[in-house]
């Protein structure tokens, strides 16, 4: 019963800030919100007892991510505009895709049979997660790390052009 | 129900002594400035100047809550508020000492011990900065807007600077929790195995807090005072507050991650604990009183072509000890 509380409380925390990102006409606000959506996942995740993906969550996302967001707002002229609109003339088109994929997604969700059985938690999950990634998914882990080093030289060419 | 009420105890307590402390390092900051500077520093309220930190603080309660015309209002509240919460947050995970016996109770001096502890500080540490952002852009001033962006590119750089110095520690004592670091030091404190990653978390700190020779966002000759320009009142001393408090956490964290924690022979504990917190403290203001500010370009070359290589040499030798030695 508490956890079922719990949940609720973090997917209202989750999901009003959202609205906010993608409703709000001040862009800084817009922005601002996505913490506490990231926070509120943080919470579901603490709840799944996964605190290492909880940390990095919070250290990632929320610290990190937005940060660099509200940084290139900032910098931008005029991007701290009060007034800047969210909607263009294909709203009718984003609503279609949107009731899709809501459509699709419930299917999913209510076909699949969800095994309703706990798992076992390994006692340290940072050394489950470490050794999943060095084993089972290395290649993912691998091929992640290329695509952040491409985005790093990509950036590093960039700045360099501009002098 | 006992068990929440002793938590509930030492988070009151645990408060407390975190704001008399932070109120009296101003004083102890400003009576040591005035010692390196052979002048007297404050010294006429009450004896040695020790109620000068309650008049300070009644002042600022007192003072007229005003705003500045255009700001935006929920944010420009909410800003000191985030840097005051975040950098009293940190303590729940921080070990003060070992468990003790308080009247027929087993109490662990530390509020939680969290196993990703070290990475709940960076954590909260990184949400901080956002209290420095925010506070600069809600005041609808340039200079306030020119602090806060050079305050958290400075924040940004050296956070991982920081992050790789702890990882290194991490490595060498198996465990992210601050309470096992703490116990992996017993026979051997982690600055005698990682005086590197010392150095690395020394200076990473002092920037992180954003104090001399690196406090570049509040320069006064040019900025006026950065991004808590526009505040006065106890807003300002919410400012104020959270950048005494992260000063005590990362004196509290050099000496977790490096200096052994609570270890330390013959007196108890939590004494080892306060007074090697309270040596760090001093060493942040004896650092302010010797050393000029640098430059922003200096002190961005420093961080990116200085600390963070080193920190990744020091990570991939502490990797390759920790794996030898495991075989």
């Amino acid at each position: 019963m508490g956890e079922l509380a719990a949940f609720m409380i973090l997917s209202l925390v989750t999901l009003i800030p959202a609205v906010v990102v993608v409703t709000s006409s001040n862009i800084v606000r817009a922005a601002l919100s996505l913490v506490p959506t990231f926070l509120g996942v943080t919470g579901l995740y603490v709840m799944l007892q996964a605190e290492f993906v909880a940390g990095i969550q919070v250290l990632i996302y929320a610290g990190a991510i937005t940060v660099l967001i509200l940084f290139v707002i900032m910098l931008t002229e005029g991007g701290t505009g009060v007034r800047t609109r969210q909607l263009n003339d294909q709203v009718p088109l984003g609503a279609m895709a949107a009731v899709w994929l809501a459509f699709v997604l419930i299917v999913i969700f209510t076909r699949t049979g969800w095994p309703t059985a706990a798992g076992v938690l390994p006692a340290y999950n940072v050394v489950a997660v470490g050794n999943a990634f060095l084993s089972d998914y290395v290649l993912i882990f691998e091929v992640t790390s290329v695509v952040l080093l491409v985005s790093l030289v990509g950036a590093i060419v960039i700045a360099r052009r501009e002098d | 129900m006992i068990e929440i009420a002793i938590v509930a105890v030492k988070s009151a307590l645990l408060l407390f002594i975190l704001l008399t402390a932070c109120a009296y390092m101003t004083l102890l900051e400003r009576r040591l400035l005035g010692k390196f500077q052979v002048r007297y520093g404050p010294n006429r309220v009450g004896p040695f100047g020790l109620l000068q930190p309650l008049a300070d603080g009644l002042k600022l309660v007192f003072k007229e809550s005003f705003m500045p015309a255009h700001v935006d209002v929920i944010v420009y509240w909410l800003a000191p508020a985030i840097s005051m919460v975040t950098a009293l947050f940190v303590y729940a995970v921080i070990p003060f000492g070992p468990e003790v016996m308080l009247f027929g109770q087993r109490v662990p001096l530390r509020l939680a011990d969290v196993n990703v502890g070290i990475l709940l500080v960076l954590a909260t540490s990184s949400v901080g900065v956002y209290g420095i952002i925010l506070g600069g852009w809600s005041s609808n001033n340039k200079y306030s807007l020119l602090g806060s962006l050079r305050s958290s590119a400075q924040l940004i750089s050296y956070e991982l600077a920081l992050g790789l110095a702890v990882i290194s520690v991490v490595l060498t004592a198996g465990s992210l929790s601050l309470v096992s670091i703490v116990e992996a030091q017993r026979r051997v404190w982690f600055v005698a195995l990682q005086p590197l990653g010392f150095l690395i978390f020394l200076i990473a700190a002092v920037a992180e807090t954003n104090r001399a020779p690196f406090d570049l966002p509040e320069a006064e000759q040019e900025l006026i005072a950065g991004y808590q320009t526009e505040y006065g009142g106890f807003k300002f001393a919410m400012f104020y507050i959270g950048e005494y408090v992260a000063i005590v956490t990362m004196s509290a964290l050099l000496t977790t991650l490096f200096w052994g924690g609570w270890w330390g022979p013959v007196l108890p504990g939590p004494v080892w604990f306060v007074l090697k917190t309270l040596a760090f403290v001093f060493v942040f203001i004896w650092l302010r009183a010797t050393l000029p500010r640098v430059r922003h370009d200096q002190l961005m070359a420093l961080g990116w072509k200085v600390l963070i290589p080193l920190g990744l040499l020091n990570l991939v030798v502490t990797a390759v000890i920790v794996v030898l030695r495991g075989t």
